[in-house]
C-alpha cells in the first residue's frame, strides 16, 4: 500500500503515451490513471468481470511490454488483480477490477467534469461580465 | 521554467480540451470494450442480396421453395461469418471475446429453436406458416444478441419480428413478397446503415 500511495504522488506515467500532462490547474489528479494505457485497461475492465491479457492488448492497440508494464503499476496500486491460470496447456492472464479501482475510476470522472464544468462556468462568467 | 509553460489565457482552454479529450477516450475504450462491433455491415448488405436472389428463385412446389431458403440460410451464415472474421480482423479486436460469445450465444438460440420448428412443421404442412416464424425468430435472436452490439442492431432485429408479425396475418400469396423485403429489403438497409456508423 505504500508503495501504491508512493506511485500516486510521484508522478509515476508521465511519459510517452499520456497525451494529457499533469495540467497545472488540476494537482490532484490521479496519476495512476491519468496515462492513457493506464486510463485503458481501468475502462475496459469497468464495464466487464474480466479480461484477459491478450483481450486487453487489441483493444487497447498496444504491445505486450507496455501493457505489461502499465497493468502492473495498476496491480501495484491495488486497481486490479491479476491471475494467472492454465487452459489446457495455454498459460493465460486474466485482469479483475477491485473495488478500490473502481473508485479511482469514479474520483478520476468526477475530477474531469469538474474541470470541464469549471472552465464552462468561467468562460459564461467571463461574458456576463463583459456584456454588462 | 515559466518560459516553458503555455500563455495563461490558453492554459484554461488547453485543461478543458485535454479533459475533454479524457472522457471521450474513457466513453471509447467502454464502447469498445463492452460491445461486439464486428458485425459486418457490408457483409450484411450480401446476405440481403443473396436473399433477394432466393425470393426470385424459390417459389414452385414447396420443397422446393424450403429447399432454396434452406439453402440460403445456410449461405448467410457463411457470408456473415466471413465478413465478420474480416471486419474483426481490420479493426484489429478480438473475434471471440465476451461480447462477441454473448452475441452468439444469445443469437443462437432462437436459430436452433427456428431449425427444429421448421423440420415439424413442413411435415405437418404448416409451410405457409414458415415464412412468419422465420422472420420472428430471426428477429427475436438479433435482438437478443444485439443487446451485447451497437444500439442499431436490436432496431434491426425488431423490424424483422414486424416483418415476421406481418407475415403471419396477412394472405399466404403475400409470403414471397414478405420474406423478399424482410430478409433481402432489411439486411441492405441495415447493411447500409451500419457498415456507414460503424466502419464497414
Amino acid at each position: 500500500m505504500a508503495k501504491a500511495v508512493a506511485a500516486r504522488s510521484d508522478g509515476a506515467g508521465s511519459g510517452a503515451g499520456q497525451p494529457a500532462g499533469q495540467p497545472a490547474g488540476a494537482p490532484n489528479l490521479d496519476r495512476i490513471i491519468h496515462e492513457r494505457i493506464r486510463l485503458g485497461i481501468v475502462s475496459v475492465l469497468a464495464v466487464r468481470e474480466s479480461a484477459s491479457f491478450n483481450d486487453l492488448k487489441k483493444l487497447l492497440r498496444t504491445t505486450d511490454g507496455n501493457l505489461s508494464v502499465h497493468a502492473r503499476k495498476l496491480e501495484e496500486a491495488g486497481y486490479i488483480t491479476c491471475t494467472k491460470f492454465f487452459e489446457g496447456r495455454l498459460p493465460k492472464t486474466e485482469y479483475r477490477l477491485t473495488d478500490e479501482g473502481r473508485l479511482a475510476l469514479e474520483r478520476y470522472l468526477d475530477h474531469m467534469e469538474a474541470l470541464i464544468r469549471a472552465m464552462r462556468d468561467g468562460a459564461a462568467g467571463a461574458a456576463a461580465s463583459a456584456g454588462s | 521554467m515559466q518560459a516553458s509553460r503555455p500563455a495563461p489565457q490558453s492554459e484554461p482552454a488547453g485543461i478543458h480540451a485535454r479533459a475533454m479529450d479524457n472522457l471521450r477516450y474513457i466513453r471509447e475504450t467502454m464502447e469498445r470494450a463492452g460491445s461486439f462491433t464486428a458485425v459486418p455491415g457490408w457483409g450484411i448488405f450480401l446476405v440481403g442480396l443473396t436473399a433477394l436472389a432466393a425470393a426470385v428463385i424459390a417459389p414452385g412446389s414447396p420443397g422446393r421453395w424450403v429447399g432454396v431458403w434452406m439453402g440460403e440460410a445456410v449461405l448467410a451464415l457463411l457470408v456473415a461469418g466471413a465478413a465478420t472474421i474480416r471486419k474483426a480482423s481490420a479493426l484489429r479486436i478480438p473475434l471471440m471475446d465476451v461480447p462477441a460469445k454473448r452475441f452468439a450465444l444469445s443469437f443462437a438460440p432462437p436459430m436452433l429453436a427456428g431449425a427444429l420448428l421448421t423440420v415439424a412443421a413442413f411435415r405437418a404442412g404448416f409451410d405457409t406458416a414458415l415464412p412468419g416464424m422465420w422472420l420472428l425468430l430471426y428477429g427475436a435472436g438479433i435482438v437478443t444478441g444485439g443487446t451485447f452490439s451497437v444500439r442499431v442492431v436490436p432496431i434491426m432485429g425488431l423490424s424483422f419480428m414486424a416483418a415476421g408479425a406481418a407475415a403471419l396475418f396477412t394472405p399466404a400469396a403475400w409470403n414471397d413478397i414478405i420474406m423478399a423485403a424482410g430478409f433481402g429489403g432489411l439486411h441492405l438497409v441495415f447493411g447500409v446503415i451500419i457498415a456507414r456508423r460503424y466502419g464497414g
